[in-house]
């Protein structure tokens, strides 16, 4: 029994070498930028850098809208689904794995060829028609992920019963689904939205595709162009991932603490 | 609980109108569903039959098989299949350890909570870490070089190649394979080691004829999900490699760009493969996962 636990740790021990390692390398590596001493001069250059600064702002505004817009049509699906299209239900979750099957550099593809100016919707012929079907491509990526979430969130409240129950007070279907469903799978909605919010802020081929000057791209020329800076801006987008997944895990705590 | 006020009662006299409320609020999910994930998904279907002039063709898939494609293709489903392969075995060691290995209990939930983590942390900041990592400047090429006087650059590695890429994708490989991995884990019963063991079974029986079976089918489902997830991935391998390494996504992204191939319906083409390959490997994984759940329930 003895000889089988030391197994077991050098397993865990190798594992997690190899996550720390890499994350200790960039670190140190990202600390390197003056000659002969350790500095956060990488951090400063790059944080000062007006370009990080617009292309960060860009992407979580475009995240924010994404998770709004996402919401927005997966929650009534959902919801109405679970409630009073049962039938609907395979057709609806095979949608959801689409995502999984067609990759983003395909999709993104479909998006260039089928909107673009000379099209019937030419969304790629504005700067605002391109932001939106961004919006749209991040949406679908997120799809999987939001969808699990929520239904997750539905199946551990009873709809059926809350519905009547509002409906017998009076409450139409809007405000049932705003005031009665909603707050109920709150924190399975806030999970989906920083979920979304770790995939999007750094997604690089949709925004590259549709020229937009989003965080990925940008970390992609800073990474062509520069030693030092990449790394710095590798653990800025690690800290910005723990932190989504951070607050998931008190989210998700959260809620099980309150179900007990 | 659910925070509703009692709603201001208007006029109950009247009956409220019979909107199909369901239909409506599914409509827009439906709409969204066709315009952004079908119908640019069956164009280039469409396309990868046709050729310059729109006639039926099976050309553009023929071509699919001259020797840059076919090494294109070839190169991803090794790097794919390599780190799916590597990252489930490995994954699933550390998920059993962590599980049911007898240490301490804080070690599951640390793994389960980075492994949320590093399985997100993928595209451009991955490569600078790898680059910062086993780069030719790289901190561990640098300690090897200086502590042990091994050059690795010199034995023929490089992070620009087959090895370096597959080494790099299992930086989100093997956390995705702990996190799906686990709960099959937790599924094994322990009055089944119990049975085992009464009627005389060794480890290694117990393993062959009882627990490999039952989580043979999530392995095999699980590494198939990873091998999908690989083959599409480009912003990794294109911050690492720029369009040095021939793989398949970097291709079609090239292609995307201006036309390398001077065949529009040829990227098509392309496209089609991939979505064939990824579908084929999901339908498995989905196969697979109905019959796992037979056992773990």
């Amino acid at each position: 029994m003895k000889k089988n636990r030391l197994g077991h740790w050098i397993a865990i021990l190798l594992g997690s070498l190899y996550f720390v390692v890499p994350l200790i390398a960039t670190f140190e590596f990202s600390l390197r930028k003056l000659r002969g001493v350790y500095s956060f001069e990488a951090y400063r250059v790059v944080l000062a850098d007006p370009q990080f600064q617009g292309s960060f702002t860009y992407s979580v505004v475009l995240a924010v809208i994404t998770i709004i817009f996402g919401l927005m049509i997966i929650v009534p699906t959902a919801y109405f689904v679970e409630l009073r299209l049962r039938s609907l239900k395979p057709v609806v979750e095979f949608i959801t794995l689409l995502p999984l099957v067609v990759p983003a550099i395909v999709l993104v593809f479909g998006y260039v060829r089928l909107y673009n100016s000379s099209s019937i919707l030419p969304l790629t012929a504005s700067t605002r028609g391109t932001d939106f079907l961004l919006a749209c491509g991040y949406v679908t990526l997120a799809l999987p992920y939001m969808y699990r979430s929520i239904e997750t969130g539905l199946r551990s409240i009873d709809v059926r019963t809350l519905t009547e129950a509002a409906e017998s007070l009076g409450a139409g279907p809007l405000t049932t689904l705003r005031r009665v469903i909603l707050p109920n799978i709150r924190s399975a909605v806030l999970s989906g939205a920083f979920l979304t919010f770790a995939i999007v802020i750094g997604e690089f081929t949709f925004a590259s595709l549709l020229n937009r000057p989003a965080f990925g791209p940008y970390l992609q020329l800073v990474g062509a162009n520069r030693a030092y800076e990449p790394a710095a801006l590798a653990i800025v987008a690690f800290a910005v991932t723990w932190a989504c997944m951070g607050i998931i895990q008190v989210i998700s705590r959260n809620r099980t603490a309150a179900i007990k | 609980m659910a925070s509703l006020t009692p709603a201001h009662s208007t006029s109950p006299a009247s009956p409220p109108l019979r909107l199909p409320w369901a239909w409506i609020g599914v409509a827009p999910f439906l709409l969204f569903a066709v315009l952004f994930l079908i119908l640019p998904t069956a164009f280039l279907v469409v396309g990868a039959f046709r050729d310059a002039d729109g006639h039926f063709t099976f050309g553009n898939l023929r071509e699919l098989f001259s020797p840059t494609i076919l090494s294109a293709y070839w190169i991803s489903i090794k790097i794919s299949a390599a780190s799916a392969l590597l990252g489930a075995i490995a994954g699933a060691f550390m998920a059993y350890s962590a599980a049911s290995g007898g240490l301490p209990r804080w070690i599951k939930p640390t793994l389960a909570t980075f492994s949320g983590v590093a399985s997100n942390f993928a595209g451009v900041p991955l490569a600078f870490a790898f680059l910062a990592t086993l780069g030719r400047q790289g901190l561990v090429t640098v300690f090897l070089n200086a502590s042990f006087g091994l050059n690795i650059y010199a034995y023929g590695f490089n992070l620009l190649s087959f090895w370096g890429l597959t080494l790099t994708y299992l930086y989100f490989q093997m956390p995705l394979m702990i996190l799906i991995f686990t709960p099959a884990i937790e599924g094994l019963r322990r009055e089944w080691r119990e049975a085992a063991t009464i009627l005389g079974a060794s480890t290694w029986q117990y393993w062959r004829y009882i627990a490999g079976p039952v989580l043979m089918p999530t392995f095999l489902g699980a590494s198939l999900l990873l091998f999908a997830n690989a083959f599409g991935a480009i912003a990794t391998a294109y911050a690492l490699t720029g369009s040095s390494l021939n793989i398949v996504t970097i291709l079609l992204y090239a292609q995307i760009r201006g036309d390398v191939l001077h065949n529009q319906n040829l990227g098509y083409a392309i496209a089609l493969g991939m979505v064939l390959i990824t579908a084929l490997s999901n339908l498995a994984y989905i196969w697979l996962r109905v019959r796992a759940e037979r056992w773990l329930k």
